[in-house]
Formats: structure tokens, C-alpha cells, sequence
């Protein structure tokens, strides 16, 4: 794995990862306390909870991933690392999928693990935990690659988050309404498989060719 | 590792006296084209059986809707050559596209919402069309924001056209997201292929105003290309010249 | 002719945004040359080094034509301080597995790190992550080294420790161009590039 640039920047952000484990959390924390807001704002009531618990929780991914984006590019783009990396022979391409890969692992995936507690707090239907964990899986992938796309734009810019969520979300709005649809049909005892195909359809879309976007942005944001 | 760049020359004179030629026929038939259609449009199409007069905007909702998606495809068409070819002109038509189509995008949304009143009985409803468009708004605004946010304008385009790209693959996406999420929506009433549900003597004006706000865009395209070419070349001689002749 | 050159230029304009830096540079970079890219501060010396580089290939008009493989140094150095010295110079190689552990070890001594190997970098100072970067220039083979000033931020012992291995360098029949105020102190023939700035051509000397 480490002889090619794509597992040497997942291990590379892996690891540094395991050397700030604070990092890792903060993305559960945010879902966390975004979770505790909703029945703050909607009522306590179960059944309301329920009926929008799907949309609720996948927003709250939505967000969380937007949030993790900023700082997906700012060290290595401070401290130089972009600048050899575009200097090397390797290719930016699968540099760019390595990052994508290393932030899913990092957020999408612990959130989808950790999916089924947070859908306990929003009196989720039972049927939903399997399909909310999953389309969460899948879902977050895309939004990685987005993420990653929205901040090798605006790595060199130090505008934050507000551009970039202006950026990305009106993209992400097919994971949206795909994902809360498969907990919502799930829910509803209705198949979703086809729903799911289409959803890792995008995601294995966005792997293909999100990285193209990413490696032309990184050395446009060098060149600032 | 080995790489070349040529200079390109950028043959702004020559784009300058061309698009000039072409808006001279242009720009008059396309105003005599909108002319025309709105009065057939209004004067001569029979009223809907079930809206009446009121239906008659979709002779401005339509098209403007359509040209506004298109412009998107426009922008991010122009946006790549000037990545690929890094060719001064197209880098211009991505930066004269991009406000030109908010702004058809803005009207689709304010006929669309002047043609719920008397409709649905309210400006805004969450149907699809409608919601499909606000998302094509923000792609919009999302590029604005971005060039606005490089100091470098080179790079800012650059970097928009990175942007239009990966919305122009997406929204294709995001339409039939958006239908899938809004089942309830009217169905598509006209198709090039296939039988049409609408009457020929309503579709024929409405095809017509399609062509027409299309010369319009390309219309405007042309002119704003015509002056950020002057503005950009501000200081050769060619541009004192015309920018002379005109005064 | 151009085939001999490790780097070329040919009427090389680097504009950045609307202002233009330099126009017309013609210059031809052989093996075995020490160039010294010299100007007043905003003159472009780093926008150049960055262009020969490939940074910056929306800012560059005429041609340009790198014939060779090259090693980059930047005024960011690209060590990262969650990692130690060591694992630093592994990533910075790239395929830092093919190194012994023995020699990136050596390589740390030489830049006086003998100490610091295991040690994190964000505990170190500045010049001492330069050291890092600079511990590079003792590994790897490269024909052609672009330095953008590679003494910021180093004392006086690594001045001369930098010196000796551009010496080394060019006398192994390779080449390097740095940018830098004060041309270092070295028994080699040096050329400068001087950079008049506000868009005017450089002069060759």
C-alpha cells in the first residue's frame, strides 16, 4: 500500500489522526449536540420526533461533513505539504482520492457506526437503523469528495466556512434527498435497495472524477 | 518531468469585429422575435380551459427557465476551454455567462411565483421545478461568491470553472433527485419526442419565445464579452481605437 | 541546443493577476551552474522559482521548458509537527520505504538533528524544521535544485553547512537556483539573475 501516493496520504492522514484523536471526535461531538438542539427547538414529543427524524439526522451529516471539510487542506497548504506533493511525480489524482478516503474514514464512517444512538435519541423507528446506518455510509462518501472539492478551492482563500457551504451544500443535494428517502421508505416497510444502488452509483461517480476537480483546484490554490 | 507552455495569442481584435457583425443581424431579430411572440402569446392563443388568462407567463416562465439551465451548460462549456486551451476569450464568456444566467434563473423563479398566485393561491410552493431552480440559483451564486473571493481574477476563473464543471456533471442529478423527492408535480408538458399534451396552438408560440430568449442570451453573451474584451484590453492600441471611434 | 539545457526559457512573462512581475527572459540553465536569482522584495524572485517549479502555470506566458527531474525547496518546508523528525524525512522523500532507517539517520546528523530524530517537530524551532527540510539535499540524487531562500531562518552553522552541500552539488556536475538578498560564499563561479521588477526584462550577468 505505501509504494503508491494513495495509501501513503490515507496512512499518512490516519495517522496523524491517532496522534490527535481529539480531531476524530469532534465530528461525533457536533452530531451530538446538533441531536440535543432538535428536540430542544421541535417539542419533546415522541411522534414528532420521529416523523422528522430522518431529514433531522441527515441535515445534521450534512453539516457535520461541511464543518470537517474546512480543515481538510489548511495544514498541509500551510506547512508546505501541497506544494511538494504537486512537485512530486506522483499522481494528484490518487493523492486526491486518498484524502476523500482518509475524511470518510475520519467523519462519514464513524458517524454511520454511531448512526443507530443518535437515531435512539430521535425515537427513530426501529426499521430505520439499519437503512440510516447505511445510506449514512454510503451517502457520506459523496459528501467527502464534494467536501474535498469545495476545499481545495477555497484552501488559500481563509474566507471559512461560509463560502464553502455555499459551495458545497447546493451540491449535495441529490445525498440529501436520497438519504433521508431510504430511511424514510425503510421506515415505511418499503424495499430500498434500488435506492441504495443509486446512492453508492454516486459515490462510486464521485470517486471517479471528483479527483480530477480536486488536483486542477489544488494547484489553482497554490498559485494564489 | 518535462512541460512546455506556448503563449497564446489572444485574438481579441479580430473576436471583437466578428461578434460586432453578428450582433448586428442578431440583436435586431431577436428583439423583433420577443416582440412577436408576446403578442402572439397574448393576443391570439386561446385562453386555458382550467386557468384561463393568467397561464399566458409561461411564454416568459418557460423559456427563461430553459435558457437559464442551458446558460449553466454555457458557463461551465466556456469554463473548461479556457482550463484545457487557457484561451482569453472563453475565460471572458465563463465570467459574462455566469451573471446573465443568475439572472434568468432569478426571473424563471419570480414568473414561476407570479404564476402560482393565481394558481396554486400563493407565491411560493416547494415543487419541484421550482425547488430544482432555487438549487440552479445557488450553483449560481456559488460561483459568484467564489470569483469575488480571489484577489487573482486569472485564478478566480480558473477556479469557477472548476466549480461550473463539477455542477454541470451534478445537476442532471439534482433535477431527478428533485423529481424523485416531489413525485406530485405536473408532468412535463412538452417533449420533442413522443406525442405533445399541450395544443399546437398554444406550443407553436411557446417554441417560438424559445428560440427567441435564446438569441437574446446569445445576444447578451456577445455584448458583455464585447466590453470585458475592451475593458481587459484596455491598454493595445485596437481598443483606443474603437473605444475612440465611438466617443 | 534546447535539448542540452536542463531548464529554458523563451520570452517568459510571469504575470500575476493584472501585474506583470517580468517580461521577456530569455535563459538557459546547464549542468553544473550555480545561479543566484536576485531583485528588491515584490521583484518575483519567488513567483519565478515557483514557475520553474510548475507552481504557477496560470501566470506564465511564452515558453518554458523544465528538462529535467528537480528538487523544490519553498519558504514553506513541509514538515508537518505531528511527526517526528525521522518519519518527516520519510514522507518528504516519498518513497521514503526505500531509504535504510541508517542513512535518514546520517542524513539528520549532517544537518545537526543527530539528536532530534524521534523527537516531534512541532517541538522544535523553526530553524530547526528548516534543518528537516534541508536534510533532503543529503539523500537524494537530483540534477537540478530550485531553493527559494533556503537561509532564512538558519544560523550561522547552517549557513555553512547549506553552502558546503550547494558546493557538493555543483561540482557533482549538478545545478542550483536560489533565491536570495546576499549571494552565498562559495569558492564556485556564480551567475545572477537580477530582476529589475514592474514587468521589465531581467538582466543576465
Amino acid at each position: 500500500m505505501s509504494h503508491s501516493v494513495f495509501g501513503k496520504i490515507l496512512v499518512r492522514q490516519l495517522l496523524l489522526a491517532y496522534r490527535r484523536p481529539a480531531a476524530v471526535l469532534n465530528p461525533l461531538f457536533f452530531f451530538g449536540v446538533v441531536v440535543l438542539l432538535m428536540p430542544l427547538g421541535l417539542g419533546p414529543k415522541q411522534t414528532v420526533l420521529a416523523e422528522f427524524a430522518p431529514g433531522l439526522l441527515w441535515i445534521t451529516a450534512l453539516l457535520a461533513a461541511l464543518l470537517s471539510a474546512e480543515m481538510l487542506f489548511r495544514s498541509d497548504y500551510d506547512d508546505g505539504g501541497l506544494e511538494q506533493l504537486v512537485v512530486s511525480d506522483d499522481s494528484l489524482y490518487l493523492a486526491s482520492l486518498g484524502y476523500i478516503v482518509a475524511h470518510w474514514c475520519l467523519t462519514g464512517l464513524p458517524l454511520a457506526l454511531f448512526s443507530p444512538v443518535f437515531g435512539q435519541l430521535l425515537a427513530l423507528p426501529a426499521e430505520g437503523y439499519l437503512a440510516l446506518a447505511t445510506s449514512l455510509a454510503l451517502g457520506t462518501f459523496v459528501l467527502s469528495a464534494f467536501g474535498c472539492v469545495g476545499a481545495s478551492l477555497t484552501v488559500a482563500l481563509r474566507r471559512g466556512g461560509m463560502l464553502l457551504s455555499l459551495l458545497l451544500l447546493p451540491l449535495e443535494v441529490p445525498v440529501l434527498i436520497l438519504g433521508a428517502g431510504v430511511v424514510e421508505r425503510a421506515i415505511n416497510g418499503m424495499p430500498i435497495d434500488s435506492l441504495l444502488s443509486i446512492l453508492a452509483g454516486l459515490a462510486l461517480l464521485a470517486a471517479a472524477l471528483t479527483p480530477v476537480a480536486i488536483g486542477t483546484s489544488i494547484k489553482i490554490s497554490l498559485e494564489v | 518531468m518535462a512541460w512546455t507552455w506556448f503563449h497564446r495569442l489572444g485574438s481579441s481584435p479580430w473576436v471583437y469585429r466578428f461578434s460586432g457583425t453578428l450582433l448586428r443581424f442578431l440583436l435586431p431579430l431577436a428583439i423583433a422575435m420577443i416582440v412577436l411572440g408576446c403578442i402572439w402569446g397574448i393576443a391570439f392563443t386561446p385562453p386555458d380551459f382550467r386557468q384561463g388568462n393568467s397561464y399566458r407567463i409561461i411564454y416568459i416562465h418557460v423559456p427563461v427557465s430553459v435558457v437559464s439551465l442551458a446558460g449553466y451548460y454555457v458557463m461551465a462549456v466556456a469554463g473548461a476551454v479556457s482550463l484545457i486551451w487557457r484561451l482569453k476569450v472563453a475565460d471572458m464568456a465563463m465570467r459574462v455567462a455566469a451573471p446573465i444566467g443568475a439572472v434568468l434563473t432569478f426571473l424563471a423563479l419570480l414568473t414561476g411565483a407570479v404564476w402560482g398566485k393565481p394558481t396554486w393561491g400563493t407565491f411560493w410552493v416547494w415543487d419541484a421545478r421550482i425547488t430544482s431552480m432555487v438549487v440552479l440559483l445557488f450553483l449560481y451564486l456559488g460561483v459568484f461568491a467564489l470569483y469575488e473571493a480571489f484577489d487573482n481574477k486569472t485564478l478566480a476563473s480558473k477556479a469557477c470553472a472548476i466549480l461550473s464543471l463539477v455542477g454541470t456533471v451534478n445537476i442532471p442529478i439534482i433535477y431527478k433527485s428533485v423529481d424523485w423527492w416531489y413525485s406530485l408535480h405536473q408532468p412535463a408538458s412538452i417533449k420533442f419526442t413522443g406525442e405533445s399534451t399541450i395544443d399546437p396552438s398554444m406550443l407553436y408560440p411557446l417554441l417560438w419565445m424559445i428560440v427567441a430568449v435564446y438569441l437574446l442570451y446569445a445576444c447578451l453573451l456577445l455584448l458583455g464579452l464585447r466590453v470585458t474584451l475592451l475593458e481587459s484590453e484596455a491598454k493595445t492600441a485596437w481598443a483606443r481605437k474603437v473605444v475612440m471611434e465611438v466617443k | 541546443m534546447l535539448e542540452s539545457c536542463l531548464l529554458s526559457c523563451k520570452d517568459v512573462a510571469v504575470i500575476r493577476g493584472a501585474r506583470c512581475l517580468l517580461s521577456s527572459l530569455d535563459w538557459h540553465l546547464h549542468g553544473g551552474e550555480l545561479w543566484q536569482i536576485q531583485g528588491d522584495n515584490g521583484a518575483g524572485k519567488t513567483s519565478l522559482l515557483r514557475a520553474l517549479a510548475g507552481l504557477a502555470p496560470q501566470s506564465i506566458e511564452g515558453q518554458l521548458v523544465v528538462n529535467s527531474e528537480f528538487l523544490f525547496l519553498g519558504h514553506k518546508t513541509g514538515v508537518k509537527g505531528d511527526f517526528t523528525a525521522l518519519e518527516n524525512l520519510k514522507l518528504q522523500l516519498g518513497d521514503g520505504a526505500h531509504y535504510q532507517t541508517d542513512r535518514l539517520r546520517d542524513a539528520l546528523r549532517q544537518v545537526g538533528l543527530a539528536d532530534y530524530a524521534d523527537e516531534f517537530a512541532y517541538r522544535m524551532s523553526a530553524g530547526q524544521q528548516r534543518r528537516i527540510a534541508l536534510a533532503r539535499l543529503f539523500l537524494v540524487d537530483m540534477p537540478l535544485w530550485l531553493l527559494d531562500e533556503p537561509l532564512t531562518a538558519i544560523d550561522v552553522d547552517g549557513v555553512a553547512l547549506i553552502e558546503a552541500c550547494i558546493e557538493d552539488q555543483v561540482r557533482r556536475g549538478g545545478s542550483v537556483v536560489y533565491t536570495s538578498h546576499q549571494p552565498l560564499k562559495l569558492d564556485l563561479s556564480s551567475r545572477t539573475l537580477y530582476l529589475p521588477g514592474k514587468g521589465q526584462s531581467p538582466h543576465v550577468a
